[in-house]
């Protein structure tokens, strides 16, 4: 079994119905209870819920004050690659665009990993579009085998792996995994997707339980706003989380909210989500999941992000640069997408510090 | 004014307490605020995540915080899914100079935190014959309890309910059992959530509490930590001075039938 198996008993235009029925009654119900359903969820996803907001804020920041208390973890992401072989639509690394490709050597991205270091993050993300015949399984295990040494947490957002691939990452040192669905919408992901293997929807979707089955401790899913219908892609997204959680119990589960961000193509998000939308996003899937993992990248701009902290984030990027080489070897190579935040992690650090939150650089012991 | 007894004193494993509020050093919104909290504790034994901490960098915000102060550090093993990451996290901690003691967690469920008893009687058998003193957190299981006293560790450290839910003893009736038969200290660990269920934890006879999320995330975490000890305090003295057992009906503290001598 794996989340294809309820994702298809949910019915994308179903839960939109169901979204557009929800009364005021339906988000007071659910703001009373201690436990919600999916039901529920909805009913804090729906466009009545908007009136509500600053209750819906009021809780999310409770729970996550007593389930995560008054830390921020702290990463930064760095890009191995921007080769890639798919065709998204809104990627700047797509294979139709024509920017300069660039691949790090294996000690060009221990060099680039030795700025994050210092910079104090003992948290990385590598990451790399899809060309497994470029970043391949022994490259990155590679990477990570030499990494581990000088950082406590080693998470990847590439390509899709089998369980093997997976398994052989995690033997060199990987805890982590971040894959995005982008939409849980199959009409429309089909036509995002037109090229490379990234058009396979289910081996996408199915991705988190290979991780999960080859025993990866942190499992990051998220879709990006902008694409589908937000609220509907929520609604997907807080089940895949929850079957996650369910199914693999020993890995820490997390949800990003990734906002279609401008980059080369200069594709244009297919939907406009506010700042409120995003907030209501955040605080009903906190209601609904206390425990996940919230996240946000430098995406966001940097005042937004101070205001969000409070509202159920528990991770943020900081200081990153979203191109292969960026933070040092190779600086003006193409970016996945255009950085907000560009504070550098100690003026990030300080502002968390100032807005009562411990910045956590490590959190982890790899042992 | 009244002087308590001083000789009261908890011993674990040979090593003398005169607190007996142990504190956690997760969850704060800054090292400061935390050292602010342990010393308003006067505990003498904190417990550090090793998964928080660079042991190997004597710059370490949190360790080189905590070596200023008159404690114990107490390593804890928190994100270990067995009993192997266990012992091997807690044999870094060793090797980079803490005392050889260990709050032993295995807790494979990253959300509720919850002990796996498996796992966590086989990482004590291993440690305690490593040398380590070994205090290991467990569900208030009286036979676990056993289990791991007869492999020979220092303390156990029965939950009181999920750690960070501030919900109190709601595993009173087992925690009873197992101070009951204990052959060694018994830490209620996890839930307590205010200064009261410290305090009942000490009338209950509990040799000592540990408190962390209730301190950390309150509003003012010295003025709690500071009321925490004072309920640590007064449960432990009630519970000294010898509760009066609670009768179905009032007893008058002048009998009426007082004069009817034989």
């Amino acid at each position: 079994m794996s989340f294809y198996d309820i994702f298809k008993e949910m019915d994308y235009g179903d839960i939109r119905e169901a979204l557009a029925d929800k009364s005021k009654n339906d988000v007071i119900t659910a703001l009373n209870k201690e436990k919600l359903t999916h039901d529920d969820l909805l009913a804090l996803l729906s466009p009545v819920a908007a009136e509500f907001i600053e209750d819906m804020a009021q809780r999310a920041h409770e729970i996550t004050r007593r389930r995560f208390g008054r830390t921020m973890g702290l990463y930064t992401p760095l890009y191995l690659s921007n080769e890639c072989t798919n065709s998204c639509v809104y990627c700047g690394f797509s294979i139709d665009n024509r920017v300069g490709r660039v691949t790090l050597t294996v000690d060009e991205a221990l060099r680039e990993a030795k700025v994050i270091h210092d910079a104090g993050f003992r948290d990385i993300l590598l990451v790399s579009g899809e060309a497994p015949n470029i970043i391949g399984i022994d490259y990155l295990a590679e990477v990570i085998s030499r990494l581990r040494e000088h950082f406590a947490s080693i998470a990847v957002e590439v390509y899709p792996l089998t369980t093997e691939g997976y398994s052989r990452i995690v033997e060199a040192g990987c805890d982590g995994l971040t894959v995005y669905q982008e939409t849980y919408d199959e009409v429309l992901y089909e036509k995002m997707h037109p090229k490379g293997k990234k058009r396979d929807f289910i081996h996408r979707l199915e991705t988190p339980d290979r991780g999960g089955a080859a025993g990866v401790r942190r499992i990051g899913v998220g879709a990006l706003m902008g694409l589908g219908d937000w609220r509907v892609d929520c609604a997907f997204l807080a089940a895949h989380a929850s079957y996650l959680t369910k199914k693999y119990w020993k890995s820490k589960i997390s949800v990003s909210f990734p906002r279609m961000r401008p980059a080369e193509g200069g594709f244009k998000p297919l939907s406009v989500v506010s700042d409120q939308n995003l907030v209501q996003a955040i605080t009903a899937l906190r209601i609904y999941l206390n425990d996940v993992g919230l996240v946000l990248s430098t995406r966001e701009g940097a005042e937004l992000r101070d205001n969000l902290v409070r509202l159920g984030i528990t991770h943020m990027s900081a200081g990153s640069r979203t191109n292969p080489g960026g933070y040092l070897v190779e600086p003006d190579s193409c970016e996945q997408f255009e950085v907000e935040d560009t504070r550098s992690p100690a003026v990030v650090a300080k502002r968390l510090t100032e807005l009562g939150f411990d910045p956590v650089f490590k959190d982890w012991e790899a042992v | 004014m009244y002087k308590a007894d001083n000789d009261d004193i908890l011993v674990i494993n040979g090593r003398e307490f005169s607190s007996r509020l142990f504190v956690g050093t997760g969850k704060f919104s800054s090292t400061q605020a935390m050292v602010d909290a342990v010393k308003a504790s006067d505990s003498q034994m904190v417990t550090v995540a090793l998964r928080r901490v660079e042991l190997d960098n004597p710059q370490d915000d949190i360790m080189s915080a905590l070596a200023e102060l008159p404690i114990l550090i107490l390593p804890n093993t928190s994100g270990a899914r067995d009993a192997e990451e266990a012992v091997r996290l807690a044999k870094i901690a060793r090797a980079a100079g803490c005392e050889p003691w260990i709050k032993l967690e295995v807790t494979p469920d990253p959300n509720y935190l919850l002990p796996d008893p498996v796992e966590t009687l086989k990482a004590a058998e291993i440690l305690v014959n490593d040398g380590f003193t070994v205090l290991p957190y467990i569900h208030a299981d009286p036979v676990l309890a056993k289990r791991l006293q007869d492999v020979g560790v220092h303390a156990v450290m029965p939950l009181g309910s999920p750690i960070g839910s501030n919900q109190g003893i709601k595993t009173r009736s087992s925690i009873e059992i197992i101070i009951e038969q204990a052959r060694v200290p018994v830490v209620v660990d996890a839930g307590l959530g205010t200064a009261s269920h410290a305090a009942e934890a000490m009338e209950m006879g509990a040799d000592a509490v540990l408190v962390n999320t209730a301190i950390a995330i309150s509003n003012d975490p010295a003025r709690m930590a500071h009321s925490f000890m004072l309920g640590t305090v007064a449960g432990r003295e009630a519970f000294l001075a010898g509760i009066p057992a609670k009768r179905k009906k009032a007893a008058a503290s002048s009998p009426l039938t007082g004069f009817l001598r034989d």
